[in-house]
C-alpha cells in the first residue's frame, strides 16, 4: 500500500528533483569566467617551458649539457652549442623547443642539473601557425606573456 | 543468427559510431537489427590507435612511463602504478613505505574520478542530464589534488620507478580529508538522483545480463564481474602496494545487470573513501624513493597486475638487458571487458545498446592503445 502511494505520488521522481532544487544555490556556482577570470593553477604546473636566465647579469643558466634533449622521449628539444676556448667550456648557441609534440611530462625538467629549463604555470599556448609553436631560445628566455583581457 | 520476426522484414545492419556520442570515444559498432530488436553486434576498433606497444620498444624505461597515462586517460595514475609496479618487479626493487601509501591514496582519488565520470556519462546516455553536472563537479577536486601534487590534471605522470618524483606538498592531508568529507554526502544525493528513480530503475533493471560463468569465459574483470556476485578484487587476491594493511570490503551484487553494476560503482566510490581515510592517516615520514640512474633490467620478463578501476589491469614486460624494452604488452581491461558486449546486447533492444556500452566503462584510448 505505502510503495502504492509512493508510486502514485511519484516521490522518487520529486525526491531527485529536490536535489536539483538544492544545488541552485548561487554558492555551488564553479564556472570559470575564463578569459575575463584566469583560473589559479597550481604552483607545480607543467605548462609552457622557460629556460632561466640568472637574474644578476642576464646571462642564461644553462650549460648546454645536452640532458635534457636526451630525456625527452619525443626528442623534440635540439640544443645547439660552442666550445669556448677561453673558459673551455661549452656555451649555448640555440636552443630549440617544439612545443607541438611536447606532452608536458616533465622529464625534461627533471634532468637538468641546474635548474635551467622549468616548466612554468602559462598554459595559453596557442598559436597561429606550426611554425609559431616550435619556440626559439629568444621566446623560451622571455618566459610567458599571458594575454590580459578586459572587461 | 536466428531468421527476422519482423513483419517478414530482411535484417537490418546500422553502423553505430565512430562518432556517436555515447560510444564514449570512437568505437563503432555494427548492429544487426530485426525491428527494434538486436540480434547481434560486431565491434570495430583501432580508430584510436597509437601503437603504444611499439612506442613502447623505443623508449628508455622511464621515457616510457608518460605513455601508458595516455592508455586510460580517465585513470592516468593506476596506469603509472602499474607499469612501474612492473618496472620495479623486473628490477627487483620496490619503492619505499611512503612512496606506497602516496600511491594508494592517488590511486584511491583517481579511481573516485573515474567512476565519477563513468556515473555522469552513463546518467547522460540514458537520459539523467542533472547527474554529469555534479559528478563533474566532484571530480574537479580530485583533479585539484592532481594538479597540485604533480602539476598536471589528467595525464599525470605522477610516479617514477621506484618511487616518487614529487614530495607532498603542504596541505595535502588537509585538501584530501576535506574531500573525503565533502565527498560522501555527494554520493548520496547521487543515489537520491538515481537509485530509486523509476526511469533510472526501468531502463537498467534485467537489461544486458551477464552471469558469472559468462564472465569467466570472457576474462571480464572489475566491476562488471562484481556485479554477478563473483568476489575478486586484486586489491585483495594479490594485493600490492601495501594494500593488505586497509580495511575495506569488496562490494558485490547477485543479477549482474545493469543496474547491479551502478550499485557495485557506487560502493566501491564509498570504499575508495574508507581507504583514503585509512591511508592519510598514516603517511610514514622516511624517503620517497629514488630512480636508479641506468635502468636496466636483467635478463626476464615480469607481469603485474593491479585492480585499476575498469577492472584488471596487466603489464607484462620482456627485458633484454638494455635500457629499453624488448617487449611490453598491457592487457587492458576495458579491451576484455569490451567482448562481452556481443553476449549482452543479443537479444534486447537497440536503445538498450547505449546502456550497456556504458555500463562496461570502456575507455577507447585504453581499447585501442
Ligand atoms: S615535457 Fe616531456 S615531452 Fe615535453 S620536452 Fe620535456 S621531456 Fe619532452
Ligand atoms: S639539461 Fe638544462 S643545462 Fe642541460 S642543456 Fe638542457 S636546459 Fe641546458
Amino acid at each position: 500500500m505505502n510503495k502504492f502511494l509512493r508510486s502514485i505520488f511519484l516521490v522518487d521522481l520529486f525526491q531527485g528533483l529536490w536535489v536539483t532544487f538544492r544545488n541552485q544555490n548561487p554558492k555551488y556556482i564553479y564556472t570559470e569566467q575564463y578569459p575575463g577570470e584566469r583560473p589559479k593553477v597550481a604552483e607545480r604546473y607543467r605548462g609552457a617551458p622557460r629556460l632561466n636566465i640568472n637574474p644578476d647579469n642576464g646571462e642564461t643558466l644553462c650549460i648546454a649539457c645536452n640532458l635534457c634533449a636526451l630525456a625527452c622521449p619525443e626528442t623534440l628539444i635540439v640544443v645547439g652549442s660552442e666550445r669556448n676556448e677561453q673558459t673551455r667550456r661549452k656555451d649555448l648557441t640555440t636552443f630549440t623547443y617544439d612545443l607541438s609534440r611536447c606532452m608536458f611530462c616533465g622529464l625534461c625538467e627533471d634532468a637538468c642539473p641546474v635548474d635551467a629549463l622549468e616548466l612554468t604555470q602559462d598554459f595559453e599556448l596557442a598559436a597561429y601557425t606550426r611554425d609559431g609553436a616550435i619556440w626559439d631560445r629568444q621566446m623560451l628566455e622571455e618566459g610567458p606573456r599571458p594575454t590580459r583581457y578586459k572587461f | 543468427m536466428p531468421e527476422t520476426t519482423f513483419l517478414d522484414s530482411t535484417e537490418l545492419v546500422l553502423n553505430m559510431g565512430p562518432q556517436h556520442p555515447s560510444t564514449h570515444g570512437v568505437l563503432r559498432v555494427i548492429l544487426k537489427l530485426d525491428g527494434e530488436k538486436v540480434m547481434g553486434t560486431e565491434c570495430v576498433i583501432g580508430y584510436l590507435h597509437r601503437g603504444v606497444e611499439k612506442i613502447g620498444e623505443n623508449r628508455t624505461y622511464l621515457q616510457f612511463a608518460p605513455y601508458v597515462d595516455r592508455m586510460d586517460y580517465v585513470a592516468a595514475v593506476s596506469n603509472g602504478l602499474g607499469y612501474c609496479l612492473a618496472v620495479e618487479k623486473l628490477l627487483n626493487i620496490e619503492a619505499p613505505p611512503r612512496a606506497q601509501v602516496t600511491r594508494v591514496i592517488l590511486t584511491e582519488l583517481n579511481r573516485v574520478a573515474s567512476h565519477l565520470l563513468w556515473l555522469g556519462t552513463h546518467a547522460l546516455d540514458i537520459g539523467a542530464i542533472t547527474p554529469v553536472f555534479y559528478t563533474f563537479r566532484e571530480r574537479e577536486e580530485v583533479l585539484k589534488i592532481f594538479e597540485n601534487y604533480c602539476g598536471a590534471r589528467l595525464t599525470t605522470h605522477a610516479f617514477r620507478i621506484g618511487g616518487l618524483q614529487y614530495e607532498l606538498y603542504d596541505g595535502f592531508e588537509e585538501q584530501v580529508k576535506a574531500f573525503c568529507d565533502m565527498f560522501l554526502p555527494k554520493v548520496d544525493e547521487y543515489e537520491e538522483l538515481l537509485t530509486n528513480n523509476r526511469i533510472w530503475v526501468n531502463r537498467l533493471k534485467g537489461v544486458g545480463i551477464l552471469n558469472a560463468d559468462e564472465c569467466k569465459e570472457f576474462g571480464v574483470t572489475g566491476p562488471v564481474l562484481r556485479a554477478a556476485g563473483v568476489s575478486w578484487d586484486l586489491r585483495k587476491a594479490q594485493p600490492y602496494s601495501g594494500y593488505e594493511q586497509y580495511d575495506f570490503e569488496i562490494p558485490t551484487a547477485q543479477n549482474g545487470d545493469t543496474y547491479d553494476r551502478y550499485g557495485v560503482r557506487m560502493r566501491e566510490m564509498r570504499q575508495s573513501v574508507r581507504i583514503i581515510r585509512q591511508a592519510v592517516d598514516k603517511i610514514p615520514a622516511g624517503p620517497i624513493g629514488k630512480t636508479p640512474k641506468v635502468i636496466k633490467p636483467p635478463v626476464g620478463e615480469a607481469y603485474v597486475s593491479i585492480e585499476a578501476p575498469k577492472g584488471e589491469l596487466g603489464y607484462f614486460i620482456v627485458s633484454d638487458n638494455s635500457t629499453q624494452p624488448y617487449r611490453v604488452r598491457v592487457r587492458p581491461p576495458s579491451f576484455i571487458n569490451l567482448q562481452a558486449l556481443d553476449r549482452m546486447v543479443r537479444g534486447g533492444l537497440v536503445a538498450d545498446v547505449v546502456a550497456i556500452i556504458g555500463t562496461i566503462d570502456i575507455v577507447l584510448g585504453e581499447v585501442d592503445r
